[in-house]
C-alpha cells in the first residue's frame, strides 16, 4: 500500500500502459514538453520519446479522429482532452465515427481508442473551463463513460480500459488531481463497470461519481452526527448504469438524494432518478431527490462559485428535509 | 316462412342470451347447450324470445325439440305450417 | 340537509368510481329513487338515496374515484332551508385520469364523515402503499407524519403493529380507476379471492347433506307451468330458493350476520342468489324478503335479478344486504356442491343436478328425480343438529310444493 495524488496515480497508470504495450501511445495538447496541462504527463516525453508522447495542434475535431485511425489501425491510443469543455469540438468525431463504426462495419472494425479529460468545476477558471458534460457522453451508446473518483481508480481504472475493445472516456475532476490517497498495487485490475459503496448506511442512499464523492462523505459524515446513516454509492461508471447496486442499497435505505455536478434539467441525474423510478418505485419511501449545480454558467467570483457547485452543506439540508419531515 | 328466415330468428334469440354467441361458428347439428354457456335461465329467457317473435305457443313438453339448431328449424317449420 | 355519501357496497369495499348522476341538480328525488351509478370490484351498481327532497349540489364529478364514506351530493330535504354552497370535493379529473386527491377544509356539517377520508386518496409513499398491501392495513386507518401529511413506511409498520392483536382485516384490494371489462374481470376476480380467503381463514365450516326426491315438486310444476303462457313460467329454481327461505323461518341461526364476536339473527330472510357471468365470475346478490313472495312474484325478480347481475346493472341495497345464500351448479352437472360461505354470511346450500335415481316408495323401487342439497355452515353460530333441521325442513317443503 502506497500513498500518492491523483495526479501521480494518472502518470503511474499511463507509465505503466506505454511500459507493457509497444502499440499505447499518449496524444494531447501539450502532453509532452509541457508535461500536460495539469502536469499528468510530466517526464513520459524524457521516458518514452516524441513518437510515443506526441504534442498535438489545438485541434481537437483533428486529433479525436487521428486517435479514432489509430485505434482502427491497430494502436491503442490515449487521448488526451485538455477539459470536457473543448472536447465538444470533437463531438462530431465521437458520436459519428468512434461510438459507431462497430455497427456500421457490420462488427469487421472495433475502435479500442481510450479518451481522458478534466471535468468539473471548482477552480476559478470560469465559465468556459468549468463545466460537467460526462453525462452528455453518458447519453452515447457504443461507449463506456467512467469516472474515478479515487486515487486507486485513477491508478487502474485506464489499464482496464485498454482491455476493452470499443471506446472508454474516462472523466478526471480537476478538483481531486492534487488530492492524496492510498493504492494498492496488490489489488490489480479493477472492474469498470460495477458501483461501488463506498460507506453504508441504512437511512438514505446518496448517489454520486468523481469530484462529488468526497462532498457526500463529508456530508454523510456530518449526518452521522446527527443519527442519520447515509449509504455513499460512488458510480464509478456512468455508462452503463450498476442499476443492482444502486436498486439493492435503495431497497435498504427506501430513500436515495442523487448528486451531480452537472445541471439539473435533462442530466445523468434525472435519468438515475427515472431508472430508480422504473426499477425500484415500491422501494421508495419519499420522492428521490437531486442535489445539481445552479442553472447558470459557472461563475468565476469564489464565492458565487461556491454556490453554484453542489456544497456538503447543500446534501445535508436536503437528506434532513427529506428524514426530518418524519415526526 | 323458410328454414333460413326461422334459423335468423332463432340466431337472434341465442344472441339476446348469449351475446359472445358466434352464428358463424354454430353447427346445425351439435346440441346448443354443448357450444354455448346456456343454463336454464338462459334457455328459458330463449324460449320466451322465440315466443314473442313468431307468437307460437311453445310446451314445455316441447323444450328437447331446441337441443339443436336443426331440430329446432323442423320443429318450428311444422309448427308453423299447422297452425 | 342530507348528506349522500359513496355507500359501503361490500364488507371489502374501500373506494368506488361514480361513473354517472342519474339526476341533476335541482331535480326532485325520492327515498328509494336510483341517483347514482357505481362502479365497484364487483360491478357497476346503481345507488338508491335514503331521503326525500330536492338534489341540491353534485359534490363529485362523474369519473372521480372517491373513498367510501365520502359525500357525493347534497339533497335539501322536504322544507329544509337553504345551505351555503359547499365546495366541490373532487375536481373534475381531465380524460382518462383519477381525480387528484385534493385537500379540503373540514365540511361545516359532516357529523357521519370523517375529514380525512373526504374526496382524497391519502397520500402515502410507494413503498408505504406496498407495505400495507402486505400487512393488510387500510390506509385511511394510518395517521401519515411525512411531508404533507404523508404515510411512510415507519407509519405503516407501526400502525401494523399497534393492530396486530386484533389483525381480521382482509387485504385491501388493488384499486383500478379504468373500467374496461377486463379490469373490471380482474376485480371481481381479485374481490372474490378476497372474500373467499377470508372465509376459508376465518369460518370453521361443517357440512350436512341430504338427497331430496323431487318428483312432487316437479310434477306440480309441469302442470302448472303447462297453463301459463311461456313469459310467465316458472323454473324449477324458484322453488328451491322459496323451500330454502320457508326453511330459514324455521332455523334463524343459520339466516344470521356474524358482527365480529356472534351472529347476530337477522329480521328478514333476503336470499343471496349465486349468478354466474358470462366473462367468468359470479356475484351473489339478494332477492329481498323472500319468505314473502309468492313463486310467481320470485320468479319474476329471479329473471330480472339474472339479467341485470349480468349486465352490471345491480342496485347497492341488492349488493349488501343478503342474509344467507343459494348457489344451484345443477345446470352443470354436478351432483353436489359444497359451498364456501360468503362473510358475513354464516350459512350457504348448495344443490346439484337433479338426477334420476332408484328410490323406494312404499315397499317398491321407483325411479325418480332426486336432487342433493348440501349445507355449509359457520360453528361458531350454530351446530350440526340445527343445520339437520333446516335440511329436513328444506325437504319438507319441497314434498308440498302447492303450499310454497
Amino acid at each position: 500500500m502506497t500513498t500518492m495524488t491523483y495526479r501521480e496515480a494518472i502518470r503511474q497508470g499511463l507509465r505503466e500502459a506505454l511500459h507493457d504495450d509497444p502499440r499505447v501511445f499518449l496524444m494531447g495538447e501539450d502532453v509532452g514538453r509541457y508535461g500536460g496541462a495539469f502536469a499528468c504527463s510530466r517526464g513520459l516525453l524524457e521516458e518514452f520519446g516524441p513518437e510515443r508522447i506526441r504534442d498535438t495542434p489545438l485541434s481537437e475535431d483533428a486529433f479525436m479522429g487521428l486517435g479514432i485511425g489509430a485505434a482502427l489501425g491497430g494502436m491503442r491510443p490515449i487521448v488526451e482532452v485538455m477539459t470536457v469543455n473543448f472536447s465538444l469540438l470533437s463531438l462530431d468525431q465521437v458520436v459519428n465515427n468512434a461510438a459507431i463504426l462497430r455497427h456500421m462495419s457490420g462488427g469487421q472494425f472495433s475502435v479500442p481508442l481510450v479518451v481522458r479529460m478534466t471535468t468539473g468545476g471548482g477552480r476559478r477558471v470560469a465559465s468556459q473551463h468549468s463545466n460537467s458534460f460526462e453525462g452528455w457522453y453518458a447519453h452515447i451508446p457504443g461507449i463506456t463513460v467512467v469516472a474515478p473518483a479515487t486515487v486507486h481508480d485513477a491508478r487502474f481504472m485506464l489499464q482496464s480500459a485498454l482491455k476493452e475493445p470499443d471506446p472508454v472516456f474516462i472523466f478526471e475532476h480537476i478538483m481531486l488531481l492534487p488530492e492524496q490517497g492510498a493504492v494498492d498495487e496488490s489489488l490489480g485490475p479493477v472492474d469498470l463497470r460495477r458501483a461501488v459503496v463506498r460507506r453504508p448506511g441504512k437511512e438514505v442512499t446518496l448517489i454520486t461519481h468523481g469530484g462529488s464523492l468526497g462532498k457526500c462523505l463529508t456530508a454523510a459524515r456530518t449526518l452521522a452526527e446527527q443519527g442519520i446513516e447515509a449509504e455513499v454509492i460512488d458510480l464509478r461508471c456512468l455508462r452503463p448504469l450498476d442499476m443492482a447496486t444502486i436498486l439493492e442499497s435503495v431497497a435498504k435505505t427506501h430513500r436515495a438524494v442523487i448528486v451531480d455536478e452537472a445541471w439539473r434539467s435533462g442530466s445523468h441525474a434525472a435519468e438515475i432518478s427515472a431508472r430508480i423510478m422504473e426499477e425500484g418505485f415500491y422501494s421508495l419511501d419519499a420522492p428521490v431527490a437531486r442535489v445539481c449545480s445552479a442553472e447558470v454558467p459557472i461563475p468565476y467570483a469564489p464565492q458565487m462559485e461556491d454556490a453554484a457547485l453542489p456544497q456538503p452543506t447543500d446534501i445535508v439540508r436536503t437528506v434532513q428535509e427529506m428524514i426530518s419531515s418524519h415526526g | 316462412m323458410n328454414r333460413d328466415e326461422l334459423k335468423d330468428i332463432i340466431l337472434s334469440a341465442l344472441i339476446g342470451v348469449a351475446p359472445e354467441a358466434d352464428p358463424a361458428t354454430l353447427r346445425d347439428n351439435v346440441p346448443l347447450r354443448d357450444q354455448l354457456d346456456l343454463d336454464s335461465m338462459d334457455f328459458l329467457n330463449f324460449i320466451i324470445a322465440i315466443h314473442k317473435r313468431l307468437g307460437l305457443e311453445i310446451a314445455e313438453t316441447d323444450y328437447p325439440h331446441f337441443a339443436t339448431l336443426s331440430s329446432a328449424i323442423s320443429f318450428l317449420e311444422s309448427k308453423l305450417s299447422k297452425s | 340537509m342530507a348528506e349522500f355519501l359513496m355507500p359501503k357496497l361490500g364488507t371489502d369495499m374501500q373506494e368506488g368510481i361514480l361513473v354517472e348522476w342519474l339526476k341533476k341538480p335541482g331535480d326532485a328525488v325520492h327515498r328509494g329513487d336510483l341517483i347514482a351509478e357505481v362502479e365497484t370490484d364487483k360491478g357497476t351498481i346503481q345507488v338508491e338515496c335514503f331521503t326525500s327532497g330536492v338534489l341540491e349540489q353534485i359534490l363529485v364529478p362523474e369519473g372521480s374515484t372517491v373513498p367510501v364514506g365520502t359525500v357525493l351530493a347534497i339533497i335539501k330535504e322536504e322544507g329544509a332551508p337553504p345551505e351555503a354552497i359547499r365546495q366541490p370535493v373532487v375536481a373534475a379529473p381531465a380524460a382518462g385520469q383519477t381525480a387528484a386527491a385534493k385537500p379540503l377544509e373540514a365540511p361545516p356539517l359532516a357529523p357521519t364523515v370523517k375529514p380525512s377520508t373526504v374526496g382524497q386518496r391519502a397520500l402515502m409513499s410507494p413503498a408505504a402503499r406496498k407495505r400495507a398491501r402486505e400487512l393488510g392495513v387500510d390506509p385511511e386507518s394510518i395517521h401519515g407524519t411525512g411531508r404533507g401529511g404523508a404515510i411512510s413506511l415507519e407509519d405503516v409498520e407501526k400502525a401494523a403493529a399497534a393492530k396486530a392483536a386484533v389483525s381480521t382485516a382482509p387485504p385491501a384490494t388493488t384499486t383500478a380507476s379504468v373500467s374496461e371489462p377486463a379490469a373490471r374481470m380482474a376485480r371481481i376476480r381479485q374481490a372474490i379471492a378476497a372474500a373467499m380467503s377470508r372465509s376459508k381463514r376465518e369460518i370453521p365450516h361443517y357440512y350436512l347433506s341430504t338427497s331430496i326426491d323431487m318428483h312432487s315438486a316437479l310434477s306440480w310444476l309441469a302442470e302448472k307451468n303447462a297453463a301459463l303462457p311461456v313469459p310467465d313460467r316458472i323454473l324449477y329454481a324458484t322453488l328451491l330458493i322459496k323451500a330454502v327461505a320457508l326453511a330459514l323461518r324455521e332455523t334463524p341461526e343459520l339466516n344470521a350476520l356474524w358482527d365480529g364476536q356472534q351472529g347476530v339473527i337477522a329480521k328478514d330472510i333476503h336470499i343471496g342468489v349465486a349468478v354466474s357471468l358470462r366473462q367468468g365470475g359470479l356475484i351473489a346478490p339478494a332477492i329481498h324478503h323472500v319468505d314473502r313472495l309468492s313463486l310467481e312474484e320470485l320468479m319474476v325478480k329471479l329473471r330480472d335479478l339474472v339479467q341485470r347481475t349480468r349486465t352490471g346493472a345491480l342496485r347497492a341495497s341488492e349488493m349488501t344486504d343478503p342474509t344467507f345464500t343459494v348457489t344451484n351448479l345443477g345446470e352443470q352437472g354436478v351432483e353436489s356442491v359444497y359451498g364456501i360461505i360468503n362473510p358475513p354470511q354464516v350459512a350457504i346450500v348448495g344443490f346439484g343436478s337433479i338426477v334420476q335415481r332408484p328410490w323406494i316408495v312404499d315397499g317398491q323401487i321407483v325411479p325418480r328425480p332426486i336432487i342433493t342439497a348440501t349445507l355449509a355452515a359457520d360453528h361458531r353460530v350454530s351446530d350440526g343438529h340445527r343445520g339437520g333441521l333446516f335440511l329436513r325442513a328444506l325437504d319438507r317443503w319441497l314434498q308440498e310444493p302447492a303450499k310454497l
